[in-house]
C-alpha cells in the first residue's frame, strides 16, 4: 500500500519540464557583472524589475505605510489581528480602481466580487476547484505559460486540452480551433467546463484582438461554459492599441447583468504589473454571486498577508502614484523591447509582433538543424550551456511549432541586456553549413521567413514532441 | 449541465454550523467599552491579544524589519522579487530556533525540514493532499477544531473519522477508543491513512500526555502505514514548557531516527496563537520525510508567505533576547488570565477540564442543560448567545460525543471584559437556577423556532441522547 497521495508520487507537478530544468542551470552559474561576468544570463524569468525606483521613491516618501501606521499611529495589533477572508475593504477598493484604471476607466469593477488570493497562483487553482469537477476539462490556446499544468491540473484533477495556434496567422484563436479542442475533450471522453486565456498572452507577448475576443464570448454563449480571463499582465501594455479587456467586450456587446456574464471571470496579480511576485497578491473577480462565495472560503488556504493588503492599499489608493506609474512603466517596457527586439534583428532573428508583456516571442526556426523539437532541444541546449542564456523553450510552453522561444527583457539591466544580445550575435554567426547569417543577409531571411521553415530548408515533417515537454 | 462544482455548491466548506452562525451574531451586535457597553462578547475566538505590546515595543526599537531595510540599507527589490517556495532560508533558519526554543531545545528542528505556507490552514490542507487520496481517512480524537472539516476534507476529498474522547478520563486517547475508530473506519470501507491531534488540544487546552502519546507511537509503530500528524499550532501556549511533550521528543526519546516511524510524523505549525499574528498567514509543516518535503514545498506555491512578512519575522525570531522574553512572559500573562476564568467559573458553580494550555477552557455547563441531549446544548447555547451575550462555543460545534461542554475563550480581550463576562454569567446561572423550568418554558414560548417545542417534552419526558443535527458534523 502506498503511504503517500498519488498527487506526491505521480509527477503532475510538472517540474520535470525543461522551463524548470533551465533555471536549476542559472542558479549552478548566473551571471553576476562583478562576480560572475561568463556566467549564465537569466532570460527564462518574466519579471517586472524596471519600475522599482518608483516605488522605493513612493515608500520613502510614506513611511507610515510599511510601519504599520496610520496618520503616525500604530495599527499593529489591527494588522495583527485581521484575517478576515473577505479582505481588507481598502485594499480591495484600491484594487478594484487600479484595475479600473489600467482599462482607462472603461469599466467597472465592484470590490464585492473580487476575491483575495495569495497570487494568481493561488486564483487559478482556486478558480478551478469552484468551477471543475476532477476529470473535467478547460481549453487553453497554445502556446501556454507552463505553470499551468500545475497550477490548473495537479491537485484539482482537473485536465488541459489545447487549442492549437500556429504562426500562420501570428498565433491568433481561431473558430475552428477552437472547435477542433472542444471536439478533441469529447473524443477523449471529457466534458468542457470553459476556456482559459491569458490576456495579454504569455508567452506571446500580445494582446488578444476585438475579433479573437468576440469569438470567445460567443463561443462560451453556445456551449454554455466559462471563460476565465487571466488577465496579470494587463498593466504591461505597450502598444499602439488600448488593451481591450474581456470586460470592455461584456460591455460592448451589451452583456453586463446577463446570464453570460456570470461565467466570464478575471484573474489578476500584482506581480507582473507592479513587478512585486514576492508578495503574493493575486485576485479572482466574478460576476457570479455562488463563486464568489466560494471562492471567497478557499482563500482560506491562501490569504494574502494583512501586513501586504495594508502597505500595498496605501500605494494603490494614492492616484497621483497610480498613474504616474502606469504611464512611466509602460514607456519603460516600450523602450526595453524594441532594445531586444533590434539587438536580435541584427543577429538575424525575427519575433512575433508584440504589444504587451514582459518577453517577446521569438523566431528561432531557421537556427534548427530539423523542424523537430528534438533540434529545438538541441539549439536550447546549445543556448543554455554554450551563450549562457537561459531562455524558455517553445515546447516547455507547449507550442505546436519548433523553433519558438520566449525571451524575457524586464529582468536585468541595460547593459545585461546588450551583453545577451552581444552573446546571441557571436553564436548565430558561429554557425556554420551555410546557415551563416550576416548584418547584410537579414534582409533577406526577414522576407524568406513569411514562408514556412520547411520550404525554406527542409520538407521534414513535424515529429512528436518529446516526452518531457508534455 | 451543471456549471459550478461540486465543492463550490456543496455545504462541506462547513460553515453552516452554529461555530459560524455565533459569530455572525457578534458582528451584529459586538460588544464595545463605550460605543456598545450590551453588545455580545466575543469569546468564541481563539486569539492571543495579551502580549502586543511586548511586539510592539521591539518594533519601535528595531524600525529597520518592518522598512524593508537591513543595517540601514533598502533590500526592497531583493523582497519584491523573492517567491521561492523554499521561503527565505534565514526566515527558515529562525522559525526552526524558535520551535526548538518552545520546546526548551530539548529537541531541534533543521530548517531544510521546513515548508513555509500561508497559515496552519494551508499546512494542515497540504500535508492532506500529501499523505492521502480522496476517500482515505484520517483518525482525529473528538472534540476537534470545527475548522477541520473544511480544512482537511472539503477539497482534498480525504474523511475523518473519530476518535471518542469522553469526560470520564479527562477526554483522554485511550488505546481502546483508537482501535474502535480504526475498526470503524474499516466498516465504513474506508483506508485509514493517519492520527490527527492537536497538542497543545484545541478545544480542551491540555497538552497531550506521555501516556497518550506512547499509545500513538505503538499504534503507528505497528500499523506501518499510518501517519502521525501533530498540529503544535499552540505550542507556546504551554502555560509551563515543561509539561508540553512534542511528537519530536517521542521520536528523540525513544531512538526513533533510524526507523519508517521517522518518516511518518510530521509536525505543523503556525505564528498565529503563540504570537498572535493571524493576519500575517505564517504557517509551517515539519517531516523528516524528503518526498513529502519536496511535494509540499512545490504545494505550497498555491499558498506562499509574503515576502514582506518573512522578512519582518526573521528578524524578530531571530532576536534572542526577544523570544527569550516573549516566550516566557506570554506563558505567565496566559496562565494568569486562564486563573481568572476559571476562579469566575468556580464562583458560578461552573468547572472547566483543568487545562494547561492554550487560549480557552474547555467548561463544563452540563448541569445547565434542561436535557442531557445536544438540542438542549444548543437551547443553552443560544440562551448564552441571545440573551446572556457571550459567544461562546458549543461542543457539538467541535464533535464532543458528550452535550455540556463549551469552549470559551479568555485571551481575546481585556481584563475588565473577562470581569464583565463573567458577571453577566453569574447573573444568568443564578437567575436560572431558581426559575429554571419557568424560563426554559418562557424562553421556548418566545422562540421562533418550531423545534424548541418538542425539547420541552424532551426534557421532561428524559428521552436520551438524539442524534447531532447534520450541519454540526
Amino acid at each position: 500500500m502506498k503511504q503517500l497521495s498519488t498527487k506526491v508520487t505521480s509527477n503532475g507537478h510538472g517540474q520535470d519540464s525543461s522551463y524548470f530544468l533551465g533555471w536549476e542551470e542559472y542558479e549552478k552559474n548566473p551571471y553576476d557583472e562583478i562576480k560572475n561576468p561568463d556566467g549564465m544570463i537569466q532570460m527564462g524569468l518574466a519579471e517586472n524589475q524596471l519600475c522599482f525606483d518608483l516605488i522605493e521613491s513612493w515608500l520613502a516618501k510614506n513611511p507610515d505605510a510599511a510601519s504599520l501606521k496610520r496618520n503616525g499611529q500604530s495599527i499593529f495589533k489591527e494588522l495583527a489581528l485581521f484575517q478576515d477572508y473577505h479582505g481588507m475593504p481598502e485594499f480591495k477598493k484600491a484594487m478594484a480602481e487600479f484595475m479600473e484604471e489600467i482599462r482607462g476607466n472603461r469599466v467597472t469593477f465592484d470590490p464585492k466580487n473580487i476575491v483575495l488570493a495569495a497570487g494568481s497562483t493561488s486564483a487559478n487553482e482556486t478558480l478551478m476547484f469552484c468551477l471543475a469537477e476532477p476529470g473535467d476539462a478547460f481549453l487553453l490556446p497554445t502556446p501556454y505559460y507552463p505553470g499551468f499544468d500545475r497550477d490548473l491540473k495537479w491537485r484539482t484533477g482537473a485536465e488541459i486540452v489545447p487549442i492549437h495556434c500556429s504562426s500562420s496567422n501570428g498565433f491568433q484563436i481561431t473558430e475552428s480551433a477552437l472547435q477542433q479542442a472542444y471536439q478533441q475533450a469529447h473524443k477523449l471522453d471529457l466534458k468542457v467546463k470553459g476556456v482559459l486565456v491569458t490576456n495579454p498572452s504569455n508567452p506571446l507577448g500580445t494582446a488578444l484582438t476585438r475579433r479573437e475576443l468576440n469569438l470567445l464570448v460567443d463561443f462560451i454563449t453556445s456551449k454554455n461554459i466559462h471563460l476565465i480571463s487571466d488577465e496579470i499582465y494587463s498593466g504591461t501594455m505597450f502598444g499602439f492599441e488600448q488593451f481591450i479587456s474581456v470586460m470592455d467586450v461584456l460591455k460592448d456587446k451589451k452583456l453586463e447583468n446577463t446570464e453570460v456574464s456570470k461565467r466570464v471571470h478575471v484573474v489578476y496579480s500584482l506581480s507582473k504589473d507592479l513587478g512585486l511576485p514576492g508578495f503574493r497578491v493575486g485576485a479572482i473577480y466574478s460576476n457570479d454571486d455562488m463563486i464568489v462565495s466560494a471562492a471567497t472560503k478557499m482563500s482560506s488556504f491562501g490569504l494574502v498577508s494583512s501586513q501586504t493588503q495594508y502597505l500595498l492599499s496605501a500605494l494603490l489608493s494614492d492616484k497621483k502614484f497610480t498613474s504616474q506609474y502606469l504611464e512611466e512603466n509602460q514607456k519603460r517596457l516600450k523602450s526595453r523591447q524594441k532594445r531586444l527586439v533590434s539587438g536580435l534583428e541584427s543577429a538575424g532573428i525575427t519575433c512575433l509582433r508584440s504589444n504587451a508583456g514582459l518577453f517577446c516571442w521569438v523566431d528561432m526556426r531557421h537556427l534548427l538543424d530539423t523542424n523537430t523539437f528534438e533540434a529545438e532541444l538541441d539549439l536550447w541546449k546549445k543556448i543554455v550551456y554554450n551563450v549562457k542564456l537561459n531562455i524558455s523553450p517553445g515546447s516547455s510552453c507547449h507550442c505546436t511549432e519548433p523553433g519558438w522561444f520566449r525571451v524575457c527583457f524586464a529582468n536585468m539591466s541595460e547593459g545585461t541586456l546588450d551583453l545577451a544580445l552581444k552573446r546571441l550575435k557571436t553564436f548565430v554567426e558561429s554557425t556554420d553549413c551555410g546557415r551563416m547569417i550576416s548584418r547584410s543577409s537579414h534582409e533577406r531571411l526577414k522576407s524568406l521567413r513569411k514562408k514556412t521553415v520547411s520550404n525554406w530548408v527542409f520538407r521534414v515533417s513535424w515529429s512528436d514532441r518529446v516526452p518531457d515537454e508534455r | 449541465m451543471d456549471l459550478l462544482s461540486r465543492k463550490a455548491t456543496c455545504n462541506s466548506h462547513g460553515q453552516d454550523s452554529s461555530y459560524f452562525l455565533g459569530w455572525e451574531e457578534y458582528e451584529k451586535n459586538p460588544y464595545d467599552v463605550v460605543k456598545n457597553p450590551h453588545g455580545i462578547i466575543q469569546m468564541g475566538l481563539a486569539e492571543n491579544q495579551l502580549c502586543f505590546d511586548i511586539l510592539e515595543s521591539w518594533l519601535i526599537q528595531n524600525p529597520d524589519a518592518a522598512s524593508f531595510k537591513r543595517d540601514g540599507q533598502s533590500i526592497f527589490r531583493e523582497l519584491a522579487l523573492f517567491q521561492d517556495y523554499h521561503g527565505l532560508s534565514y526566515f527558515k533558519n529562525a522559525l526552526a530556533d524558535f520551535m526548538s526554543e518552545n520546546r526548551q531545545n530539548r529537541v531541534s528542528f533543521d530548517s531544510n525540514n521546513l515548508v513555509l505556507t500561508a497559515g496552519a490552514t494551508s499546512a494542515n490542507e497540504t500535508l492532506m493532499f500529501c499523505l492521502a487520496n480522496p476517500g482515505d481517512a484520517f483518525l482525529l480524537p473528538t472534540p476537534y477544531y470545527p475548522g477541520f472539516d473544511r480544512d482537511l476534507k472539503w477539497r482534498t476529498g480525504v474523511e475523518i473519522v473519530p476518535i471518542q474522547c469522553s469526560s470520564s478520563n479527562g477526554f483522554r486517547i485511550t488505546e481502546l477508543a483508537l482501535e474502535e475508530a480504526y475498526e470503524q473506519a474499516k466498516k465504513l470501507n474506508l483506508n485509514v491513512k493517519g492520527i490527527l491531534i492537536t497538542n497543545p488540544s484545541n478545544p480542551l487546552g491540555t497538552t497531550t500526555t506521555q501516556t497518550e502519546l506512547n499509545i500513538l507511537f505503538e499504534f503507528i509503530s505497528k500499523n506501518k502505514n499510518i501517519h502521525l500528524v501533530s498540529d503544535e499550532i499552540y505550542s507556546g501556549t504551554a502555560f509551563s514548557s515543561s509539561e508540553f511533550i512534542s511528537v519530536m521528543e517521542i521520536l528523540k526519546n525513544n531512538h526513533l531516527e533510524n526507523t519508517d516511524v521517522f518518516n511518518r510524523v510530521h509536525i505543523v505549525y503556525s505564528l498565529s496563537k503563540d504570537l498572535g499574528l493571524p493576519g500575517f498567514r505564517v504557517g509551517a509543516i515539519y517531516s523528516n520525510d524528503k518526498d513529502v518535503i519536496s511535494a509540499a514545498t512545490k504545494m505550497s506555491s498555491f499558498g506562499l508567505v509574503s515576502s514582506q512578512t518573512q522578512y519582518l519575522l526573521s528578524s524578530l525570531l531571530s532576536d534572542k533576547k526577544f523570544t527569550k522574553k516573549y516566550l516566557r512572559e506570554n506563558q505567565s500573562r496566559l496562565k494568569n488570565r486562564q486563573r481568572m476564568l476559571v476562579t469566575g467559573l468556580e464562583a458560578i458553580g461552573i468547572g472547566c477540564l483543568k487545562s494547561n494550555a492554550g487560549l480557552f477552557c474547555w467548561v463544563d455547563m452540563r448541569h445547565l442543560l434542561s436535557s442531557k441531549t445536544f438540542e438542549a446544548e444548543m437551547e443553552l447555547w443560544k440562551k448564552i448567545v441571545y440573551e446572556v451575550k457571550l459567544n461562546i462555543s458549543p461542543g457539538s460545534s467541535c464533535h464532543c460525543e458528550e452535550p455540556g461542554w463549551f469552549r470559551v475563550c479568555f485571551a481575546n480581550m481585556s481584563e475588565e471584559t473577562l470581569k464583565l463576562a463573567l458577571k453577566r454569567l453569574k447573573n444568568f446561572v443564578d437567575n436560572g437556577i431558581l426559575t429554571r423550568s419557568c424560563q426554559v418554558g418562557q424562553s421556548l414560548k418566545s422562540s421562533r423556532k418550531k423545534t424548541t417545542m418538542t425539547t420541552v417534552s424532551n426534557w421532561v419526558f428524559r428521552l436520551s441522547f438524539h442524534d447531532r443535527d447534520a450541519e454540526e458534523r
